[in-house]
């Protein structure tokens, strides 16, 4: 149907598809590098949210470095980083117990001192004010569903999603069919397992000299808590219970300012059991004698999710191809042993800008086709030093928390990441889950609705919002594997994984034979990518819903 | 005719208003912002008039913090002409009540002589549901609220409004202010190049002092808190005693 | 000073339900007189004077009152309004219609749907769609306001209040009453329902919806949804109640197999009385059910319409 309109065309000289640290930071680096050289230049930034910062999230604790090279004066200039990160403190739970680390021990990559906790979607929010003031044109509201491609295979832009198409497929009486925006470079920059990324990735084969990329499933609260209980610039983080050691994964907990708390628990998606609920984890790590005390008499306030990559250097693809970029975490440049993504995703975005400006100074009108320099300034710069220094800390952990702990600490602490070996990571993530008969189901407490919580009142503070009446963008490629496979073999794990609700297996009425079909709540999706990456049948292909839909994620 | 639309940045719906502590308020920093739903579909209403011919010109107004260009901004990219934004204060928490906003408005109609105002019901901020009977009466225009379609015919306006018991037709006489109630229309999606071309489109920067508008407000809030709780009730054995409960215990069937 | 009271009186019907509300709000702030116009609306007066709490009902009996418009309403308000401190209407459309108007005359800021009256200045509302509750105190002498009928009780009958007729105000209304429509559906609208059955996913179907709408036809009732019922394909959208469908509150929910999830409950917690009818004992709808009934819904269900 959509194949033979004639759809309006804009062009840009770069188009970046994401309104995150890495797209904006791009966007902002190239034009000041077109003030610098008081030269005109056109960028174009597109963004699935309904605004800018109302799909990012992060724990977070930022690392300066790369905002400090991009806007030096960023104090002068308001920018959101108001909690200095003060006290420091690693633990290793029991049950009932817990462990701290000394000091001395914690890795060097794990010490925030000069960092600041800040909320990832306020800095954001901040940033693309810096871009738009700048000139950068920002279209939030506007996903790209698909990549356009010339005639010579290089890439060519991107269309942006159709508006108004109704539930069966049809064009609505609203009906906006989207448009194609062409630019000399499109950067692509859509986060985590962003799904135009994910396409590139094969259609140019960019992974084929590298491990494939892992993932960790992030959620994350945040509360207003007991001024008692308030200790702002406080960050503690745990490893241990209520995950079993051969599972990889653990909590944040950031005090920021206002009486403010948030806290997250990360879950590697390479975890066997298809009983886990990463949600259920989290909301058990809470209950903890050395946590629950945090938020005894506090509130909730908010809630979402995110997926994030945790391969690092032995994953990251080829980051060019003719016409575009990858950059940030669309690329995997998260610092695992850090558990900080965003001065790298920067510092990525800055790095394919200036490689695009150069370009494009070269030849105005057809600029080199791929930009290779990007990787070379990538490999000269200091975030490829750190991710080679982490390299090898996540893929010890898939011997366990015990012996991943005792090779972090040779590694990091001894070695200081100058290891003169590569661990491997082994399978992708979808690929561990065991079968339900070889797996221990798991019974989680119920939630009692003041420290721990249900899974839809979680998202009803997402302020999670689809237009009701679009096709479902939780797309099966075969309908019938999610019973016939997911469900006989594997108990039906994206009932657990999926951190929103979205899929329930339920009675499927129309049988009358008591047999279950997949209900797909589509509605609830917080776009965090987890059941793009899990689905042991890699079934489920997540793609973009109409635009502006998806969380509205405040302070987060 | 021109046609003169009034809008209000508030909380975009999908977002749960949150209870400050402090009881002041609802958190409105970092919180996604949106054109008030019912004032969307006044200016669809507005672009549909001019695309049929009946308008020439669409003006989008609003009162508020600087930052409520953007709202104008979404104003002009679905199809406003030009904009004027009263920058009535610098706290996003200051709600300027209906009373002054009719003010201010009944002096922005003074200036440019519009054939029409049109607003939505209410704003789902306050929920006042106001501000149009207000401008109404100090224009001494025709009052027309909770309009489901309009249809302009001369100097008259042929309407149909939602009422309790259903629907109710009406005539009114132009000029005429009206207010825009959910099933009036469906507001378009916006275009992108229609946003690039909003931020060229014209918008006039004005203050309550360029009127001489007081805008103090007559109304103090002491407190917001959360609703309280609904506490659950009792548990009954059978759908007899469910629906005895009903008539003689609740009351609510006879 | 005392209160005006103005009535609903639409075609000289009077809605007593409404008024008698308000009229409980109202004389929690003095002696209470009572505003009575419309065309015809000798009965209506009559009715008014019955009702417990009235001081004196004031009767416009005119054709330019018959159908409550806002500009003659407002004129003949305003022509007695030096005598009141405080004017209140029930919070309808037409209440809500006028209200506003007479404020502005007056030149002070109308109180909308006031759910509790603390003092003569100081009122209780709710605002965003009832997530948060205002109390605001006003500084404007007049004290113009529309009251949130599910709020309050009604007034009893038993009083015997002296009618006086009333001057009509001469109003050259701009806006002219030209018909009223009918529902087309049988079934009252979902928003303005007191009564209002829901199903949710419980119900399994599309064709046991039938069920539900059985239910609602017999009590008068309209048909609502939950989401994950709409979601299911078993009811329409615009069914659907909840934080991203309609926002409701009638004298009596019933719940049918809906769990209760937040979202829904954002859109039906204003309820006055809430059932709920679901076999799973756990689900959280019986959290804020009034009455609960653990039962199968295809037993109960077709039992409770039997029985009604």
């Amino acid at each position: 149907m959509a194949e033979e309109i004639e759809r309006d065309v804009m062009e840009f000289d770069v188009l970046i598809v994401g309104g995150g640290p890495s797209g904006l930071s791009a966007a902002i680096r190239l034009m000041q590098l077109a003030q610098e050289s008081e030269q005109e230049i056109s960028v174009c930034l597109v963004e699935k949210g309904s605004e800018i910062g109302a799909h990012i999230l992060s724990g977070a604790i930022l690392e300066p470095t790369a905002l400090n090279e991009l806007i030096p004066d960023w104090k002068e200039k308001g920018a959101p980083l108001n909690t200095p990160v003060g006290a420091e403190k690693i633990m290793f739970l029991s049950e009932t117990g817990a462990v701290s680390t000394p000091q001395m021990f914690m890795p060097p990559a794990m010490h925030n001192h000069g960092n600041y906790i800040i909320s990832l979607g306020n800095f954001c929010r901040w940033l693309g004010e810096q871009a738009e003031a700048l000139g950068v044109d920002v279209y939030p509201g506007f996903t790209a569903a698909k990549t356009l491609y010339n005639a010579d295979g290089s890439v060519k832009g991107i269309q942006t999603g159709d508006m108004g198409i109704q539930r069966d497929g049809t064009p609505g009486p609203q009906y906006e069919p989207g448009m194609e925006l062409h630019a000399k470079y499109t950067f692509f920059a859509e986060g985590c397992r962003g799904h135009l990324g994910k396409a590139l990735k094969a259609h140019f084969d960019l992974e084929k000299d590298v491990q494939p990329q892992t993932y960790g499933i992030g959620i994350k609260e945040l509360w207003e808590i007991d001024p008692a209980q308030h200790q702002p610039g406080l960050v503690v983080h745990t490893a241990g219970w209520p995950l079993k050691p051969d599972t990889y994964g653990g909590s944040f907990l950031y005090h920021l300012e206002d009486n403010q708390v948030a806290v997250g628990f990360v879950v590697g998606l390479d975890y066997k059991n298809p009983y886990l609920s990463p949600f259920e984890e989290f909301q058990r790590f809470k209950t903890h004698p050395k946590i629950r005390a945090t938020f005894e008499g506090g509130r909730r306030i908010s809630y979402g999710a995110r997926a994030l990559n945790e391969g690092g250097l032995q994953c990251l693809p080829k980051l060019t191809f003719p016409g575009g970029v990858l950059t940030g975490c669309d690329a995997g440049t998260l610092n695992m042993p850090k558990i900080k993504g965003t001065h790298t995703a920067m510092k990525s975005g800055m790095l394919a800008a200036e490689a695009a400006f150069e370009a494009l100074q070269e030849n105005a009108e057809s600029p080199a086709a791929e930009l290779t320099a990007f990787t070379e300034k990538f490999n000269n710069s200091w975030v490829y030093d750190e991710l080679s220094a982490a390299r090898n800390v996540r893929p010890s952990f898939k011997w366990g928390l015990w012996v991943g702990t005792l090779l972090t600490g040779i590694d990091q602490v001894l070695l200081r990441g100058k290891a003169p070996w590569t661990l491997q990571h082994g399978h992708s993530d979808h690929e561990t889950l065991v079968h339900k008969d070889k797996a221990a189901p798991i019974t989680y407490p119920r939630p009692d609705g003041k420290i721990t919580f249900d899974k839809l009142s979680s998202v009803f503070l997402s302020g999670t919002n689809h237009e009701e009446d679009q096709p479902i963008h939780l797309t099966l490629k075969d309908a019938s594997v999610p019973v016939a496979t997911n469900l006989a073999l594997y108990d039906g794990p994206e009932q657990r994984f999926c951190p929103a609700g979205v899929y329930e297996y339920v009675e499927d009425e129309s049988k009358q034979d008591g047999s279950q079909r997949l209900q797909i709540n589509a509605q609830n999706c917080v776009h965090c990518k987890t059941c793009d990456i899990k689905d042991p049948t890699q079934n489920i292909v997540w793609v973009t819903p109409e635009g502006g839909g998806g969380p509205n994620y405040p302070n987060m | 005719m021109k046609i003169l639309v009034p809008v209000k940045r508030v909380i975009d719906y999908s977002v749960k208003a949150r209870v400050k502590s402090d009881q002041s308020g609802v958190e409105l920093n970092n919180v996604k912002m949106s054109i008030n739903p019912f004032d969307e579909i006044a200016i669809e209403e507005a672009i549909r008039l001019k695309e049929a011919g009946t308008a020439s010109e669409v003006i989008a107004v609003s009162i508020g913090i600087e930052k409520t260009q953007e709202t104008l901004r979404t104003a002009l990219a679905m199809g406003a002409d030009r904009a004027i934004l009263i920058n009535a204060t610098d706290s996003v928490d200051v709600d300027i009540e209906p009373l002054a906003v009719a003010k201010l408005l009944a002096k922005v109609t003074a200036e440019e002589a519009p054939g029409m105002v049109i607003l939505g019901k209410q704003a789902i901020d306050n929920d006042m549901n106001a501000t149009g009977q207000m401008l109404s009466a100090l224009l001494g225009w025709s009052q027309v609220t909770y309009a489901s379609k309009i249809e302009v015919d001369g100097d008259t306006l042929n309407v149909t409004r939602e009422v309790d018991d259903g629907l109710q037709n009406i005539t009114a006489k132009m000029p005429a202010v009206v207010t825009a109630d959910l099933r009036l229309n469906e507001p378009r999606y916006v275009k992108l190049p229609n946003i690039m071309k909003a931020k060229k489109k014209p918008l006039e920067m004005k203050t309550p002092e360029d009127y001489g508008i007081d805008v103090s407000p007559r109304l103090a809030v002491q407190s917001v808190v959360e609703p309280p709780a609904r506490a659950a009730g009792i548990k009954v054995e059978s759908v007899t005693e469910l629906l005895d409960k009903l008539k003689t215990e609740a009351e609510v069937l006879s | 000073m005392s209160v005006l009271l103005v009535a609903e009186v639409l075609a000289g019907q009077l809605n007593k339900d409404s008024t008698a509300k308000a009229l409980t709000a109202a004389a929690q702030l003095g002696a209470v007189d009572v505003l009575c116009a419309s065309g015809g609306c000798g009965a209506a007066a009559d009715e008014l004077a019955a009702l417990q709490g009235v001081n004196k009902v004031l009767c416009a009996d005119d054709a330019s009152y018959e159908y409550a418009m806002a500009e003659p309403m407002a004129a003949l308000i305003l022509s007695v309004a030096d005598q009141y401190e405080h004017i209140v209407f029930p919070a309808t459309t037409s209440g809500k219609n006028i209200a506003p108007r007479v404020a502005a005359l007056l030149d002070v800021m109308v109180i909308s749907e006031v759910m509790a009256i603390n003092g003569p200045a100081e009122f209780v509302r709710p605002i965003y769609a009832g997530n948060a509750i205002q109390t605001v105190t006003t500084a404007d002498a007049k004290k113009v306001m529309t009251i949130r009928t599910a709020s309050f009780d009604s007034a009893a009958e038993g009083g015997s209040a002296a009618v006086e007729s009333m001057a009509v105000v001469a109003c050259d209304a701009p806006v002219a009453w030209v018909s009223n429509e009918v529902q087309e559906s049988d079934r009252p609208e979902l928003t303005s329902s007191d009564i209002i059955v829901s199903g949710g996913r419980g119900v399994g179907s599309e064709e046991n919806f039938a069920l539900i709408e059985a239910l609602a036809d017999k009590l008068g009732a309209a048909v609502g949804a939950s989401r994950a019922a709409v979601d299911a394909g078993f009811a329409p959208n615009d069914w659907q109640v909840g934080q991203t469908g309609k926002i409701v509150a009638p004298q009596l929910y019933v719940a049918v197999g809906i769990s209760g999830a937040i979202q829904h409950l954002a859109g039906m917690k204003d309820s006055k009385v809430i059932v709920a009818i679901n076999k799973d004992e756990d689900a959280p709808i019986f959290q804020v059910a009034d009455y609960g009934l653990v039962a199968d819904l295809f037993d109960a269900v077709p039992e409770m319409t039997a029985a009604l």
